[in-house]
């Protein structure tokens, strides 16, 4: 199981750089996301899986899922909401000022 | 945004108050079971964002008069001052506690510090989502 | 005892309380108010004089980084009380003279805030017994002074000399702060008087000459020393009372006090001997000959200011021999040159701080302070002009004042050099007292110019100015400073008993008292009155002369000094860093993420080639089920489609499906509250994204090269490679224990059954604050960054 999770994540990674390369500042933060998604994905698998149990006392006997990296990720999940948004407003605004969202454009704008 | 759609604003009008409900439900279960601050925050600012598409947001406005960004600092002022709250008591920042009490008719309570802590993570996860829909929306209406 | 921290703290203390209760205080000036502190801790430490004359010491120790040795521990003793006087005395002085010299201004808020950091951090230097401690508050001196030089920061001139000043200090002090480290390394110590007392097992360590080197660089850079002086006359620029305060009184002393602290550890070294003697000797002389020239009466005294501190140095050099090992320490009495150092400082400070003040009241009622310009101003102008003249002949080394006997002293440590038959001094003994005589005709020669120039001659007429004396609140502080001058003179033993006599000690810790000599008015007529009077002499000649004199600087043109070696440094590394820095940051975003990803794939995917650390196994691999294939292989497909994405619906649609897939994935990960989050989040998010993007431009068809193309589909899929490579190693080969067996005790510990969540909330309780302020940062930063409007500009700035 955790093989086959690392290579989703590995293929997510690619995927996401990809996007990350592009020259549209909306790829470029859907890769972000898509990026986000990836690591979480590899923090799970490096935390390891124990089968069918959840990480709540008191359910099915004494072993549990590791906890840590859930809550690892469920922080970074929240972070990467906000950042998220940050990085779409920003967008939002750099579109609305310059009229483009092509950054090789942008890059000129600001040189001239 | 201007959708008047009678139907969409009639379920609306009932699933807020499931939504809310579910929110208040998972931000107290959150201690033994899944749920939490996050998610009870979370799923609390989903159900403004459904009335923003329900609704306009000057109703929206006019309906809940609160100004979002000051619910999000009062989050983060009672994380961080229940965190100090430890600290008064000569424990390390952010040490939390819990006690079981026996309360009649409600039987065995279980109160924790984690409690406030959780209502300032979820207070302020519904400041800054609505804070963030609701500036996006009305710059762009 | 806590008084001792509870002093350096004050003035910090005092400055946030400033900031916060007084910034509406209208009806008088704020200075009242600030005087308190410095007098408050003058009373303290005055209260500490008699344990201190007593030749005890005052320690107090408070654990700050108690792991690495780096501990809040403060020691007074009789070194630090003359420094800590002064930096009181002469602040309450200060503070009174500012309240009439700034009434007018502004941002007199600022200005006292400054000052209080100020004199927070170097009562911290002073009192400081750690290393680290000294070095931080060392630092903050800087600081605090670059802030008050370019507290007129419209003007360019100001801007340039605090630049100028935080450049050569900070540099200073870093060397010197590395010099600690390796102080550090040899004794295991940070704490001075520990190393004091086992530095005689090192002195043949190998690293003892760069540690020298490395702490006077700190100190030489502080104290101006040649060559490094060049930033003081620019440092000027401050309003006048800073110049009395710390370029004169307090913060160029910092670096003699170093190498005073430091004496009893290095003294007895040869390269310590030549280096702090020479130098000093070097910036005697350069200081006073360079101080004739000048016309603008600050930057005369800036010079002299050098050129005095040069003489302070020179004099801890030559004591600084009395504890070489040859020596016996009983029989010399060399000592006495620290002695004259420490009383020369005490009366430097008294007699510049008065002239420091003065010609800020000439700058501040007539307007300019252009010798050139001036003349004539006794007649208007008595008591200044009596201030001035004591301060003046003061400095040049005329009794009835004080800079009299301090002089008399040098020169008799200069004429006892020649005694040393050790480390080569005696071929050079005779340079010295040469090199120090006409240093002191030079400083005569300026000093009559402060005093003849200014308040004699012609009395130039300013238009528009009705020149008379400032209110007395101005006065006041010079007068009590010129008091001081005639005061040590006539009662100079009262000094010396209660204040440098405990100071001497704890620089020569096996001295006793009766080693020390009083200071005696009259030593009858030998070598050292016979050079005064040669220097008065000569001096009034060369005064009467003094045009041709300054003829002799066409010998030195200005494009050699070391002015221009520091305006050049500064120019090219300017266009150097610039062009380094354009050559990589080129403003495409999608280069400095090739710079990341190339550096990821190369150094992670070589490092792990190089180790052959790869390894792979399917053992304790849970088994996979249908639904596990089904999405993982929806992820994958999704993921790829996505970059095939024509319209930004789509792609929007397939990174939501993404999203709602891993939440699946976490249903069948056993993560129930990641599931349920990042359902809620996707939603939202997804909401979030349409809003934005129904309101963003279609996207056109991609026009990339091949070539491109082909590079970034080489980059993407080295780096998804490496990623996955490296992952796979990690998991089978696991090296640590799983710390997750701690968190299984939640129930008990935090009184939860939800793992995740007691994480959250009470083991790693910090992380989620933490989160929550980056969540709140977010969400203002989204706010303002949509409500934001261009600015209206701003203040006018000179440039």
């Amino acid at each position: 199981m955790e093989t086959l999770i690392i290579i989703v994540a590995g293929v997510l990674v690619t995927s996401a750089t990809y996007l990350i390369l592009s020259q549209n500042l909306i790829r470029v933060i859907l890769g972000t996301g898509v990026l986000t998604h990836a690591v979480h994905l590899l923090i799970m698998a490096m935390g390891g899986f124990s089968g069918n149990v959840v990480p709540i006392i008191g359910e099915k006997g004494n072993t549990y899922a590791d906890a840590l990296p859930q809550a690892l990720i469920l922080t970074s999940i929240v972070i990467n909401f906000a950042v998220a948004a940050f990085f779409l407003v920003l967008a939002y605004q750099v579109y609305n000022r310059m009229n483009t969202d092509d950054l090789s454009k942008l890059r000129r704008y600001y040189h001239e | 945004m201007k959708i008047n759609e009678v139907l969409l604003q009639s379920v609306t009008k009932i699933i807020v108050f499931i939504i809310l409900t579910l929110a208040i439900y998972l931000f107290f279960s959150g201690h033994n079971n899944p749920g939490g601050g996050f998610v009870g925050g979370l799923v609390l600012a989903s159900s403004f964002v459904l009335m923003l598409l329900a609704f306009d947001i000057e109703t929206v406005k006019h309906g809940i008069p609160v100004d979002f960004k000051l619910v999000a600092a009062l989050g983060a002022a009672i994380v961080v001052i229940t965190g100090l709250g430890a600290v008064v008591f000569g424990e390390a920042f952010l040490t939390q506690t819990f006690r079981v009490f026996d309360i009649p008719v409600f039987g065995l309570i279980e109160l924790s510090t984690v409690t406030i802590f959780e209502l300032g993570v979820s207070l302020t996860v519904v400041g800054v989502v609505v804070t963030i829909i609701l500036s996006i929306s009305e710059d762009v209406s | 005892m806590a008084t001792i921290n509870l002093a350096i703290l004050l003035p910090f203390i005092a400055a946030i309380l400033l900031f916060l209760f007084c910034r509406n205080i209208k009806k008088f000036h704020i200075g009242w108010i600030v005087l308190i502190v410095p007098a408050i801790l003058f009373i303290t430490l005055m209260r500490q004089l008699p344990q201190i004359t007593k030749g005890n010491t005052i320690i107090n120790s408070t654990s700050w980084i108690p792991s690495y040795d780096i501990n809040f521990v403060t020691h007074l003793d009789g070194l630090s009380m003359i420094f800590g006087l002064l930096i009181t005395g002469i602040g309450t002085l200060v503070i009174i003279y500012s309240i009439y010299y700034l009434a007018t201004e502004r941002l007199i808020l600022q200005f006292y805030i400054y000052l209080l950091l100020f004199m927070g951090s170097m009562l911290g230097v002073v009192l400081s017994d750690n290393l680290i401690m000294l070095y931080v508050f060392w630092e903050l001196t800087s600081i605090s002074s670059f802030l008050l030089i370019a507290f007129w920061f419209q003007r360019k001139g100001s801007r340039y000399g605090a630049k100028k000043a935080l450049h050569i200090t900070v540099l200073g002090g870093f060397a010197m702060l590395v010099g600690f480290l390796m102080l550090y390394n040899v004794t295991g110590t940070f704490s001075v008087q520990e190393i004091i007392a086992t530095i005689g097992q090192h002195k043949d360590h190998p690293l003892i000459p760069a540690i020298i080197i490395l702490v006077l660089l700190g100190a030489f850079t502080k104290s101006a020393q040649f060559p490094f002086h060049i930033w003081l006359p620019d440092a000027m620029e401050a309003p006048t009372p800073i110049s009395a305060y710390l370029h004169s009184a307090t913060m160029v002393k910092a670096g003699i006090y170093i190498v005073a602290r430091f004496t009893p550890v290095f003294g007895g070294e040869a390269i310590w001997f030549w280096a702090v003697s020479v130098v000093g000797l070097i910036t005697l002389f350069w200081g006073s000959l360079t101080a004739i020239r000048q016309t603008d009466l600050k930057a005369l005294l800036a010079y002299s200011t050098i050129s005095q501190l040069g003489l302070i140095m020179t004099l801890f050099g030559v004591g600084s021999v009395s504890l070489h090992p040859n020596l016996n320490i009983e029989t010399i009495i060399y000592s006495q040159a620290i002695f004259a150092a420490l009383f020369h400082l005490i009366n430097h400070s008294t007699f510049k701080g008065a002239l420091f003040m003065v010609i800020g009241i000439i700058d501040f009622q007539v307007g300019t302070r252009d010798l050139r310009r001036l003349g004539g101003l006794i007649a208007v102008m008595p008591i200044s002009f009596t201030i001035a003249m004591i301060g003046s002949f003061s400095m040049a080394g005329l009794p009835p004042f004080n800079g009299f006997l301090s002089k008399e002293m040098f020169f008799t440590a200069m004429l006892q050099l020649k005694d040393f038959d050790i480390m080569n001094i005696q071929a050079f003994a005779g340079m010295f007292p040469v090199i120090a005589w006409i240093a002191s005709i030079f400083t005569f020669l300026y000093s009559m110019m402060i005093v003849f120039l200014t308040f004699f001659g012609p009395y130039n007429e300013q238009p528009d100015v009705k020149v008379e004396e400032p209110k007395l609140g101005m006065l006041v502080p010079p007068i009590i400073l010129s008091l001081f001058v005639v005061g040590i003179f006539l009662f100079p033993n009262v000094l010396g008993d209660y204040l440098i006599k405990p100071a001497v000690a704890s620089i020569y810790p096996n001295i006793t008292d009766d080693l020390i000599g009083d200071i005696a008015l009259w030593h009858g007529f030998n070598t050292e009155l016979m050079m005064t009077i040669g220097i008065v002499i000569i001096g009034i000649i060369l005064f009467i002369f003094r045009e041709y004199v300054r003829k002799i600087f066409i010998l030195f043109p200005r494009s050699l000094s070391f002015d221009t070696l520091y305006n050049n440094t500064i120019v090219k590394i300017d266009i150097f860093a610039k062009k380094i820095t354009n050559f990589y940051m080129t403003g495409y975003l999608k280069h400095y993420f090739a710079y990341i990803f190339l550096f990821f794939s190369l150094v992670l995917g070589g490092a792990l080639l190089y180790l052959d650390a790869f390894s792979f196994s399917l053992a304790g691999d849970q088994p996979v089920d249908i639904f596990m294939w089904i999405i993982a292989i929806l992820i994958i497909v999704t993921g790829i489609v996505i970059l095939f994405s024509k319209s930004r619906l789509t792609a929007i649609v397939l990174n939501g499906f993404i999203g709602f897939s891993i939440a699946m994935l976490f249903v069948l990960l056993r993560a129930p509250d990641l599931a349920l989050t990042q359902l809620v989040i996707e939603t939202v998010s997804t909401a979030l994204f349409l809003l934005c993007f129904y309101f963003l431009p279609e996207w056109k068809p991609f026009v990339i090269e091949k070539r491109k193309k082909v590079i970034h589909i080489i980059i993407s899929v080295s780096v998804g490679v490496v990623f996955t490579v490296i992952a796979l190693s990690i998991k089978s080969g696991r090296l640590f224990e799983s710390v997750a067996t701690y968190f299984e005790k939640a129930d008990e510990l935090a009184g939860g059954q939800n793992i995740v969540n007691t994480i959250l909330g009470d083991f790693r309780a910090f992380d989620t604050m933490l989160e929550v302020v980056v969540l709140f940062i977010a969400g203002i930063g989204v706010y303002t960054l949509i409500k934001y409007k261009k600015d209206k500009g701003a203040d006018k700035v000179e440039d």
